[in-house]
């Protein structure tokens, strides 16, 4: 949205509407934030391995031994292999391989990528509809803001992952329960978006209210500017900081919420394994004494949780937003 | 007092028809249910008379007001995969899930308590910042993961416990309980850790943030004034004005852990109803989805508007303000 902000857009809330059209990315950059991200070496480290982990599943295929989606790379003969530094490994698998001759450390690339693809999108799907309804409802006011808040109550009773799980059921009963991949992630994109964006809609109404009776809001609506155009350009910017602090911690959340979803086995196919499918296939393995199998791919997702969330704790201090 | 009460369950009565629509458009809408009863071969006019026999003529309010009926007198349909009704297939898998939510729920307060009195005492020792460094695990590791390792390290490494099932179980009725045998409570201490964890994790923050808040207050303040020694303060005035938000929230908590306990189960194969519930996602048993979701928001409810209304009851402060609409 802040992309399509033209710098000489009038906004008089804005006193520099200068070189970068992201207002609120320069707010998140601005020199106090800055410091005390430099000051916590617990928060460096973990943005570290959090761009580790992106740039691991952006530059998978590169990395990777074999394509562990393509079954004809597979080889039965390869498969319980132990971890390359034990007795019995072989290489080229470092992290060995699992009972279909999947390399571990490939397919946990590649369930990297899914995990973050479906967290991203997940957490962009919710953040759309979350900040679309919260402007809705705190800028009309009235029966819509009832309305909208009233569901948002009702849905905050219940956990997400409750939510995801039907909204998964109903799917396949709908698409019959041969879907494929992609729509298996589609699905599980539209569960987790529908799952967490109350928090967005309940943030966004609260900046919202306090924000519509300021002067700035009153002068846009004096010249004759319509509500989309004052509350996307206008009204938004200014409830941003928050945003995304609940963004970076729902992007963990989705993360862990895709994870759970396919270790129940209402998520990613074997075929296709997420890092949470990875870790329900290798927990079969577990009693045979092939532990690496479910624990590379359960460490992987563990240290990006965690150091997603160091992220998002960090940053919500730095920025100390409105929460609750 | 008595209108916020009735508001209140207005609201919640509310909650549980919106909570009906759902479950009976699932019911009714995803998948056709004569589909799932008749076999290939079942002739067109066989199906409009089995059509017929469960009411899918009828109008839609109709057949919602029925289903609602029903509902309400716990007769949720016949499961896909069990072809048993699924009312007692929930009835006879409730005793697990409750044993385990509430040991659980107990465990996290228990714990949580000791440890986030603990932490906010001595907050500069060793012990203080290990336990809020456990908290920041409980929080971001998922609950599975937990689960899988607790089973390597017991039941795989050490082979101390149990890694599925229930143990022996004794009979009262309807009711199981594994609470009576070595083997019920063996079998109950991993998922009980796995699922109490979370919230243990939150009490502890719960109760650390709010000991520090009393402490810093006047009457605190004035009690070390009186000479009232140290031990009374902490637990006689700081500790006991603490409780009231911990009790609300581990109250508030009990239908997500009853809820969260759908992944604990399907680790460890608890024969629970959120196992049920995992195998009819898998499965695509709408009818047992349908109900297990009335049954749950049932409990969410209630618990909703016993802790609200108990809340009132308990914090007089709260009464000048629960009349403004909120």
């Amino acid at each position: 949205m802040s992309d399509t902000a033209v710098p000489h857009q009038a906004n008089p809330n804005a006193s520099h509407a200068g070189a970068t059209p992201d207002r609120w990315l320069r707010r998140a950059l601005a020199s106090d934030v800055f410091y005390s991200f430099r000051r916590s070496r617990l928060t460096m480290a973990a943005a570290a391995v959090t761009l580790l982990f992106f740039l691991l599943a952006i530059l998978a295929p590169l990395l990777a031994v074999q394509n562990p989606f393509d079954p004809a790379q597979l080889q039965l003969m390869n498969s319980r292999i132990a971890p390359l530094w034990t007795a019995d490994g072989q290489s080229p698998f470092l992290l060995g391989t699992d009972e279909q001759g999947r390399d571990v450390f490939s397919a946990i690339l590649y369930g990297l990528r899914l995990s973050l693809v479906v967290g991203v999108l997940g957490v962009l799907f919710s953040g759309t509809l979350g900040i679309m309804l919260g402007l809705i409802a705190g800028y009309f006011g009235g029966a819509v803001d009832g309305l909208i808040m009233r569901i948002a109550d009702v849905q905050l009773t219940f956990p997400a992952i409750l939510i995801a799980l039907l909204i998964n059921g109903v799917a396949k009963s709908m698409f019959g329960n041969r879907m494929d991949a992609m729509s298996t992630l589609a699905v599980l994109v539209f569960a987790i978006g529908l799952s967490f964006w109350v928090q967005y809609a309940r943030t966004v109404r609260g900046s919202v209210m306090v924000e519509k009776s300021k002067d700035y809001v009153a002068a846009a609506q004096l010249i004759g500017l319509p509500a989309p155009v004052i509350m996307l350009r206008h009204v938004l910017p200014n409830a941003m900081g928050p945003i995304l602090v609940i963004a970076t911690i729902n992007l963990a959340l989705a993360i862990i919420t895709e994870a759970t979803l396919s270790f129940l086995g209402a998520g990613m196919p074997d075929t296709m394994p997420s890092l949470g499918t990875l870790i329900r296939i290798g927990n079969n393995y577990l009693f045979a004494g092939e532990w690496w199998i479910v624990a590379f791919p359960g460490f992987a997702l563990a240290a990006l949780i965690l150091s997603i969330n160091l992220l998002g704790d960090w940053l919500r201090d730095a920025l100390n937003p409105k929460l609750r | 007092m008595l209108a916020f009460t009735l508001r209140r369950a207005i609201q919640a009565i509310g909650v549980m028809i919106a909570v009906g629509i759902i479950s009976f458009s699932m019911f009714r809408f995803a998948g056709d249910p004569v589909n799932q009863i008749v076999s290939i071969d079942t002739s067109a006019a066989e199906r409009a008379a089995i059509r017929k026999s469960l009411g899918l003529d009828d109008p839609v309010p109709v057949q919602f007001a029925r289903y609602f009926a029903n509902a309400a007198q716990f007769k949720f349909g016949v499961s896909y995969q069990f072809r048993l009704p699924v009312a007692d297939l929930l009835k006879e898998r409730m005793p697990a899930t409750l044993e385990l939510a509430t040991c659980a729920t107990i465990l996290a307060m228990v714990v949580g308590i000791l440890m986030g009195v603990y932490s906010a005492l001595k907050r500069d020792t060793l012990l203080a910042k290990i336990f809020q460094a456990v908290s920041l695990i409980g929080i971001s590791l998922p609950t599975f993961l937990i689960g899988i390792l607790l089973i390597y390290l017991f039941a795989v490494v050490l082979g101390w416990l149990p890694s599925f099932g229930r143990g022996d179980v004794v009979r009262f009725g309807w009711w199981t309980t594994g609470l009576l045998t070595v083997s019920g409570l063996k079998a109950l201490i991993m998922p009980s850790i796995t699922l109490g964890l979370f919230q243990m994790t939150l009490i502890m923050r719960l109760v650390r943030a709010e000991m520090l808040e009393v402490l810093r207050t006047d009457y605190i303040r004035f009690a070390r004034a009186r000479g009232l020694t140290t031990r009374a303060i902490h637990f006689g005035h700081a500790l006991k004005n603490t409780l009231v938000p911990v009790i609300t929230v581990a109250g508030l908590q009990f239908g997500s852990v009853i809820a969260f306990a759908i992944i604990t189960e399907t680790v460890f194969q608890w024969p629970g109803m959120g196992l049920l519930f995992v195998q009819a996602v898998q499965n695509v048993d709408i009818p047992i989805m349908a109900a297990y979701l009335l049954m749950v928001s049932l409990i969410f409810v209630t618990i909703n508007l016993v802790v609200d209304i108990l809340y009132t009851v308990v914090d007089p402060r709260l009464r000048s303000t629960i009349d403004r609409p909120a």
